[in-house]
């Protein structure tokens, strides 16, 4: 286990040099610069925007850039954002919590809902309930998320007004941040009614944010079961006369389990691109928004920091996934 | 972390604050803002979305505009004095004026010339230690209203008045003096943060003299007010005031109709009717002072024939741009500067749609299978909210008189600064806001000689319009101005440097229970003197 582990680890070396590489020539290779554009049409003359690059350290070569950059990143400092002029890890601190939060129960609606509607499909492989669960499916994977988010809001929130429209709790509570998380935060603060706002603002922006990993999960999770079902061991425990139940359970859903294992962490990623479009639906302060504000801003050091921040969670959860994975199904471990 | 104590300091007295000013007739008012602030020392930025959560509700000027209009009027100066040879401005400072008290800063001493000394200073001399403090630090506003070119030393006359000596006659300079950039913050606020090393904290922790005083922000999601008790213009109806930053328009909309806030901004054009139609809301609206023109590059062949240029006038129907682009929301422009400006020559008249007379023209000129690129703009403003439409819509007039065009468009940042290009292939879809509801912020700005090259689109420098326009700069007679300006319009109209598109119109939802709200002409959003009903 410990030379797997190991093993995962040495992996993290080059894609750490590829991440910082890439997001750091990445926004420097888009046109317009950040002193062009906080001028607006009003303009900047050359002699000014030579100065502003200059304070910001932007009129070095490349190579002393990223070189800064990476001694930078060993210091735990990744610079100050051009913009709020606050240090670009404090930026993230305060933002990534929302992100996680939101990430966090959309991928625990997706499991939930995704993986036994995939096995009920396979089970019920080629009936009306596993067309309709498939159909159902494909429509959640292809859906615009914008256009989805909007459709719930007008629906749930404008004619029916169940649910708020958006923001992460109520404005009557304004308590102090401790974890960031706000159904935490919420509890800890002691105010009555706190978290089950909270509660009610996170329902619409999660489901818009599983709809397609949990459309991908059961897709998955029905063909893994599929697989399974069909192999000699599954047919054998039914010959021994097992209960339905206990086949499924004991024996197909374990094995059929690994792909999913693996398809989930993939979802990780599209979880935080989708967080983009969902966090801008619904006023979500998260590092979705952050980011894309910044690219068009051309916030260099908010772009490639933040970047940076979130590649190292994806390749931690894809760690942990590995691990996961080495537990679920021995054969790994070994090889 | 230094910053987690910060915060967690600052929210907690934030939280204690509002449950000191949340009794039971606390009034809140919830305004869905359309972005989150980039901080909140407002002359570090250029941004409206900054100046509506930063100077306007925290800060004051030392001349304000009359609320709704473009008139110069006191604040925290009573009055003012101009030198006869209009190279000095004495202002006399209004007493006891108290600056904000809030759970990061107490502040000892009232307003003084000592925090209009250094609210100046700091952006006008390189070697104030102010001038640098946070990494890029560019004082950008300051900077492009030529201020380091124009102030040559601002004097501390006694405590209570401050001096402005000039390097030439300006006369827009006391309408500068009213902008977001000119907002005054405390000079004892500044001195403790730098004992204390962090004056990083003047831009997220802002002290101010203004209606309403800061009391936390939540990154992109919500910023708090709450009225200053001791605010020299009398404390505010309401006693909190939120910001909810809500991004996407019909989500703006949602909120409001649902009750979750009070006002919003930007509606979507499609929405307007819907918005109409809803008794719980009402709808304002007011002419923005703006301008979306078309700007030819006279420099070259065949645009530097001033034929040309009219004749392509003529081929555009500004009333299909105004049904197609604007949706009902604009008007159609005749001069470069909008009609609720000072000064706007209503006796000009505008050219015609007329393809005949285009083509006529065009041959005249010798002008025949002419070939252009008019560059879109590829993102939304107020006088353009669809450059490529518009774009397209010129497409087929021009396609009518024999006129062949291709569209072109960039990404923002470079679109600006190619289109400054004196050789630059194609005319430019552009516009302008006012700043300071002066005309020579348009006039200069826009068609000056020193613009070519830079501001100046067009790259147009013309002998006439240019004399009119620098001697209205030195002159302070209002009436002697007006005329200078309206001759300069007429000389535009001639020359057609451009061709004039649109002023839009501004539109301002909100809840039927807010009372006293006024559309600033000037494009801010301002929450003194509002109120809202039980």
């Amino acid at each position: 286990m410990l030379r797997f582990l190991l093993g995962r680890l040495g992996l993290l070396i080059p894609t750490f040099i590829g991440v910082t590489l890439v997001s750091f020539l990445f926004i420097r290779m888009l046109p317009g610069d950040p002193a062009e554009l906080l001028a607006g049409e009003r303009g900047i003359s050359p002699e000014r925007r030579a100065e502003v690059l200059r304070q910001l350290g932007f009129d070095k070569p490349y190579w002393q850039q990223y070189l800064d950059y990476i001694l930078g990143i060993f210091q735990g400092d990744l610079g100050i954002s051009f913009v709020s002029k606050k240090p670009v890890l404090d930026e993230f601190m305060t933002l990534f919590p929302a992100t996680a939060e939101l990430a966090l129960c959309a991928i625990i609606i997706a499991v939930c809902v995704g993986i036994p509607a995939g096995i009920f499909a396979a089970v019920k492989r080629g009936s009306i309930a596993d067309q309709a669960i498939m159909g159902t499916a494909l429509v959640g994977y292809s859906m615009p998320i914008f256009w989805w988010g909007l459709l719930l809001i007008i629906f749930f929130s404008g004619i029916l007004g169940w649910t708020p429209v958006s923001g992460r709790i109520s404005l009557m509570f304004f308590f102090p941040q401790v974890t960031g998380f706000m159904l935490i935060d919420s509890l800890l603060s002691g105010e009555k009614g706190a978290f089950l706002s909270a509660v009610r603002h996170l329902i619409l922006p999660s489901i818009v944010l599983a709809t397609i990993p949990l459309a991908v999960i059961a897709r998955q999770t029905r063909s893994a079961m599929l697989e399974v079902l069909g192999e000699d061991y599954v047919r054998t425990a039914r010959a021994k006369g097992l209960p339905p139940r206990a086949v499924i359970g004991l024996h197909a859903l374990r094995n059929a389990l690994i792909p999913v294992v693996t398809t989930i962490g993939l979802q990780v990623g599209v979880l935080l691109a989708g967080a983009i479009l969902t966090e801008t639906i619904f006023s979500w302060p998260g590092v979705g928004k952050w980011l894309v504000d910044s690219i068009s801003r051309r916030d260099y050091l908010v772009v490639q920091g933040g970047l940076l921040l979130i590649a190292g969670i994806i390749m931690l959860v894809n760690l942990i996934v590995d691990v996961l994975y080495g537990l679920i199904n021995p054969r790994i471990r070994h090889h | 972390m230094n910053f987690q104590k910060s915060l967690k300091a600052t929210l907690l007295g934030a939280s204690l604050a509002v449950i000191a000013a949340s009794g039971a007739s606390a009034k809140t008012l919830v305004y869905c803002s359309e972005g989150s602030p980039e901080g909140f020392d407002t002359a570090l930025y250029t941004a409206g979305t900054t100046f509506d959560a930063s100077s306007k509700p925290l800060y004051n000027r030392l001349v304000e505009f009359k609320r709704g209009t473009t008139e110069v009027i006191p604040g925290l100066a009573e009055s003012w004095e101009v030198s006869e040879d209009g190279l000095e401005y004495t202002f006399n400072l209004r007493k006891g004026v108290k600056f904000h008290t809030t759970s990061f800063f107490t502040p000892t001493r009232e307003f003084n010339a000592d925090d209009v000394i250094f609210s100046f200073e700091r952006q006008l001399k390189k070697d104030n230690p102010w001038h640098e403090y946070t990494p890029g630090t560019a004082w950008e506003y300051f900077n492009g209203m030529s201020m380091p070119d124009l102030i040559k030393e601002i004097v501390k006359v006694d405590d209570h008045t401050v001096k402005f000596v000039l390097n030439r006659p300006e006369a827009p300079m006391v309408a500068n003096l009213a902008m977001d950039f000119a907002s005054i913050v405390s000079a004892e606020y500044a001195a403790q943060l730098e004992a204390a090393g962090t004056k990083e904290q003047m831009n997220q922790q802002p002290v101010g003299t203004g209606p309403f005083s800061f009391v936390g922000y939540q990154k992109d999601a919500v910023i708090r007010y709450a009225a200053h008790p001791d605010y020299w213009n009398g404390k505010e109806k309401i006693d909190n005031l939120i910001f909810a930053i809500t991004p996407d328009a019909a989500v703006r909309l949602q909120k409001l109709k649902a009750g979750e806030c009070h006002v919003m901004p930007y509606p979507a054009p499609a929405d307007i009717a819907d918005i109409r139609d809803d008794g719980n809301l009402t709808l304002m609206e007011q002419q923005g002072l703006n301008v979306g023109y078309l700007a030819y590059n006279t420099k070259v062949a065949p645009f530097d024939k001033k034929e040309v240029r009219k004749a392509l006038n003529h081929a555009i129907n500004k009333q299909a741009i105004l049904d197609a682009v604007f949706q009902g929301s604009g008007q159609a422009a005749k001069n470069p500067i909008p009609p609720t400006m000072w000064s706007y020559n209503e006796a000009i008249e505008d050219d015609d749609y007329n393809p005949e007379l285009a083509k006529e023209m065009l041959a005249g000129a010798g002008v025949s299978d002419l070939s252009m690129k008019i560059w879109a703009m590829p993102v939304q403003r107020p006088y353009n909210p669809n450059a490529r439409r518009m774009a397209e819509v010129i497409q087929a007039d021009f396609a009518n008189v024999g006129v062949n065009v291709e569209i072109v468009s960039y990404e923002w940042g470079e679109y600006l600064s190619r289109s400054k290009d004196e050789a630059r292939d194609g005319a430019v879809l552009l516009g302008w806001t006012g700043d300071n509801g002066d005309p020579d912020n348009f006039l200069a700005v826009l068609l000056g000689c020193d613009g070519v090259g830079g501001s100046n689109r067009a790259q147009w420098c013309n002998d006439d319009f240019e004399a009119l326009i620098q001697k209205a700069k030195t002159v302070t007679d209002k009436g002697e101005r007006t005329k200078l300006y309206e001759q300069a319009q007429a000389v535009f109209k001639e020359e057609a440097p451009w061709a004039t598109i649109a002023h839009s119109v501004v539109f301002m939802p909100m809840s039927s229970k807010v009372t006293g709200y006024v559309m600033d002409p000037l494009g801010g959003h301002w929450f003194d003197g509002v109120d809202i009903a039980e």
